[in-house]
């Protein structure tokens, strides 16, 4: 980060206690920066390096002030927050974290464990398989992006040239994967077939075993 | 002026009433009060709404005897960042004495809104019992009551048409509230239980829909299936508000057919919001009546992802007021721009509290949004980061915003590109915006930022401040240019005594005064509330920070001062110190 140093020296108020001589506080123009914040209620060293004075205790009241909701069906954070922050209602933090536990129930821990995940993918029709690597994409439009492109080159629709040319045209493999012809689905840990969509991408990548593009036809009763 | 005066004078007084009946907005009742004692008189006659911003500033006694004639009755309680958990959970603004006071006075209570409030079970007993003519009850983000006093509301209020429920707390006793509607209720114009936690008995439900055929707006919660949702549909074609609970059904089977049939029926649907769980196949049954809808709310609706939006948006040119999540992505707020030409409100809620996760908005999203929709006037936006062009240039294409509230994730974030403050963005936004009533600010901010705000922002009424300023000189800007305050906000902010002391004649031009974790002193604070006897200046002192005898160099950790008639109140918990 830039170390724009502003002239307001003379009238930052340096935290501390009166009497205190003053104290090296990093360059953040002077005021308590979040990061401090962070530091000062949960009594964890900063990442940002510099040493915040150990006589600087102003805030000793504040480091057991962390609360996130005292709703009791919160799961507690993954990273240390500052109360308050975002500003967002009690009333909708709670939702989403219902919402959230709802569909990580069958997770363990926080976090993404490290390393790859290759999973095999079949489409119906393609004459082999292919295996993707789902840590390489953030959000499903990628996934099938690159399963359009990686599938491309097959014929998939009612045979003849026109359909290897619409296939060549990654757009209609596309609408195929998206529309009604197609239906995604995957294999979760406990062995049962989805319909790819559903719950939220980090928790599709925790859960796919392996990939399935079926017919449209062979996927009814799923989802 | 006063030849005016002598004019209206010879009118008689019920000639001044009936003027008086056209003015709804309470200010221009203020205003129209304060012409002259007569005036005075035949306007505190004619009141029927009253609105009490802040429940501590004057008492229901005084209320009651002022306005006799009150039938409906707006208060609202906490500080607002009572939201984000700033508050103690019973610092107070309890409803009871409130109906009590009515109750006892024989007032023809028929309408209550209330505003982070205490309501209990035992005020809405007291309620339903003692109002023959009680109407509406409005209750948002409140606490303190369970589903048993819901029941006595649908139990005893005979002409009830409005039961509103925003965002409450609401303990669910597992009881049958909704069951409590007598068979011979059919006033209902308005149900919105979407908030409550448990189940409600469907056939119930089914049947109070289906007999109450003025009904308007309805708002289901989770526990409402979709096979109930058709079911209720059909009964009631009529609907211009809908909430969905549960949005989860195969796509193939029969009774999403006969949802989509429902839907497309009901032709006056206006509003639309709930999906509270939703299955992303099952919407294209809402596409027909998209076309119609000015209100769309999908932010509680997790799992919908960017494409779906944008499937779903592009089929709403009528929007007027739009709340999602960030998972639309800057595309998805392209699309809104290219498509939502009436839009005037835009709230975009962050969807990953906890975690790392991919905040799928920034600037560019904001940009696109101000470009494409010259109505915008309103708008709270949570991104990843910001940049001072950005800012500018939504100054210059939006100068009719109203209400601007700004969250950047990291509250201290610089400029993305120039890494500077974001001083200069915002003094765009309050130089361009005239109009502007409200402000909410974050990322990285100095002094300059309160420079623009006071200099340029001439009616603005509510500012929040979180993380920014550098000296008292912010806050001084702020106080001395900004003539139209009523509440100013701040927190974590390194604004102290000399601010807080330059002009208190200030507080009671405003309503409330919120610092936390600022530079205020034991000692201003004092000083403050004894210069001031109009004003309680309240020290929440949770974890017994400052014992007994203070000193008045301590920092104090949570200062709350409003205006007030009625001196200290008498409900504050210990650890609220009234000064």
């Amino acid at each position: 980060m830039v170390d724009c140093k502003l002239d307001f020296e003379e009238t930052e108020l340096r935290l501390g206690l009166p009497g205190e001589k003053s104290i090296n506080i990093n360059a953040n123009y002077g005021k308590r920066g979040y990061s401090e914040t962070v530091d000062l209620k949960l009594n964890l060293s900063s990442k940002k390096e510099i040493g915040l004075d150990k006589s600087h205790d102003l805030n000793e009241n504040n480091l057991d002030k962390v609360k996130i909701c005292s709703n009791d069906s919160v799961k507690p954070p993954a990273k240390a927050q500052v109360v308050g922050w975002p500003p967002v209602r009690s009333f909708r933090k709670n939702i989403m974290a219902v919402q959230k536990s709802g569909s990580n129930s069958e997770e363990i821990a926080v976090g993404g464990s490290a390393g790859a995940a290759f999973v095999k993918v079949s489409v119906d029709g393609a004459p082999y398989l292919r295996k993707v690597d789902l840590k390489m994409y953030k959000t499903y439009n990628e996934l099938s992006d690159a399963l359009g492109k990686m599938f491309s080159s097959f014929t998939m629709s009612k045979c003849d040239s026109q359909g290897i040319l619409d296939f060549m045209n990654e757009s209609k493999l596309m609408d195929l994967l998206n529309g009604s012809d197609y239906v995604p689905t995957y294999e979760d840990k406990d062995g049962d077939w989805m319909l790819v969509g559903d719950v939220p991408w980090e928790m599709f990548v925790e859960s796919c075993k392996r990939l399935r593009i079926m017919k449209g036809t062979e996927a009814i009763g799923l989802g | 002026m006063c030849l005016f005066q002598c004019m209206m004078n010879y009118f008689p007084e019920e000639v001044l009433d009936h003027v008086f009946d056209f003015l709804s907005s309470h200010r221009d009742r203020n205003a129209v009060s304060l012409v002259c004692k007569s005036w005075y008189s035949v306007e505190r006659f004619s009141r029927e709404k009253v609105f009490i911003g802040n429940c501590y500033a004057v008492n229901p006694e005084r209320v009651l005897a002022r306005f006799p004639r009150i039938r409906s009755l707006t208060l609202k309680g906490k500080p607002h960042f009572a939201d984000f958990n700033l508050v103690p959970h019973d610092w107070g603004g309890h409803v009871y004495p409130w109906i009590e006071a009515m109750a006892k006075n024989g007032i023809n209570l028929e309408e209550l809104r209330l505003k982070r409030m205490v309501v209990s079970d035992e005020s809405l007993e007291l309620l339903a019992k003692s109002f023959p003519n009680f109407k509406s009850l409005v209750l948002v983000s409140c606490e303190g009551f369970t589903t048993d006093g819901l029941a006595a509301i649908a139990s005893n209020c005979r002409y009830l048409r409005e039961l509103d429920l925003q965002e409450n707390d609401v303990d669910d006793r597992k009881g049958q509230w909704l069951s409590c509607f007598p068979e011979s209720c059919t006033s209902l114009v308005s149900l919105n239980f979407a908030c409550l936690k448990g189940e409600v008995n469907m056939a119930a439900l089914e049947r109070l829909v289906a007999r109450c055929r003025n009904l308007r707006s309805l708002r289901l919660n989770h526990a409402v299936p979709l096979d109930s949702l058709q079911k209720i549909l059909v009964q009631a074609p009529q609907l211009t508000d809908l909430g969905t609970g549960s949005y989860v059904h195969e796509p193939d089977s029969e009774t999403y057919i006969k949802l989509k049939n429902a839907i497309q029926k009901c032709t006056s649907i206006r509003s639309l919001s709930g999906f509270l769980d939703v299955h992303v196949q099952c919407l294209p049954a809402i596409y027909p009546i998209c076309t119609n809808l000015t209100s769309l709310n999908l932010s509680y609706a997790p799992g919908i992802y960017s494409n779906e939006l944008m499937k779903l948006i592009s089929h709403c040119m009528k929007i007027e007021r739009l709340w999602i999540l960030d998972t639309i992505g800057d595309t998805g707020l392209g699309v809104v721009a290219s498509t939502c030409k009436e839009l005037q409100e835009l709230r975009v809620f962050p969807s990953d509290l906890y975690g790392v996760g991919n905040a799928a908005v920034t600037e560019e999203g904001l940009v696109a949004i101000s470009a494409g929709c010259p109505k915008l006037n309103s708008i709270l936006y949570f991104c990843q980061q910001m940049t001072n062009a950005a800012l500018i240039t939504v100054a210059k294409n939006c100068p009719n915003f109203i209400r601007f509230r700004l969250c950047t994730l990291n509250p201290t974030i610089p400029d993305a590109v120039t890494n500077l403050p974001l001083d200069e963005g915002f003094g765009a936004i309050v130089k361009s915006c005239k109009g502007l009533k409200r402000l909410s600010v974050s990322g990285l901010l100095t002094d300059q930022v309160f420079l623009y705000i006071g200099m340029y922002a001439e009616h603005l009424e509510m500012l929040s401040i979180a993380f920014a300023g550098d000296s008292d000189k912010g806050m001084l800007y702020v106080l001395n240019g900004c003539k139209k305050l009523k509440k100013l906000e701040i927190r974590d902010s390194p604004f102290g005594n000399v601010a807080l002391l330059a002009d208190i004649g200030k507080y009671e031009t405003m309503r409330s005064l919120w610092m936390s974790s600022c530079e205020v002193t034991y000692g201003a604070c004092k000083s403050l509330a004894e210069k001031m006897p109009r004003l309680n200046v309240e020290i929440i002192n949770e974890g017994d920070q400052i014992e007994a005898s203070p000193d008045a160099r301590q920092r104090v950790e949570k200062m709350y001062l409003y205006r007030t008639l009625v001196g200290p109140r008498r409900d504050a918990p210990d650890y609220v110190w009234t000064l």
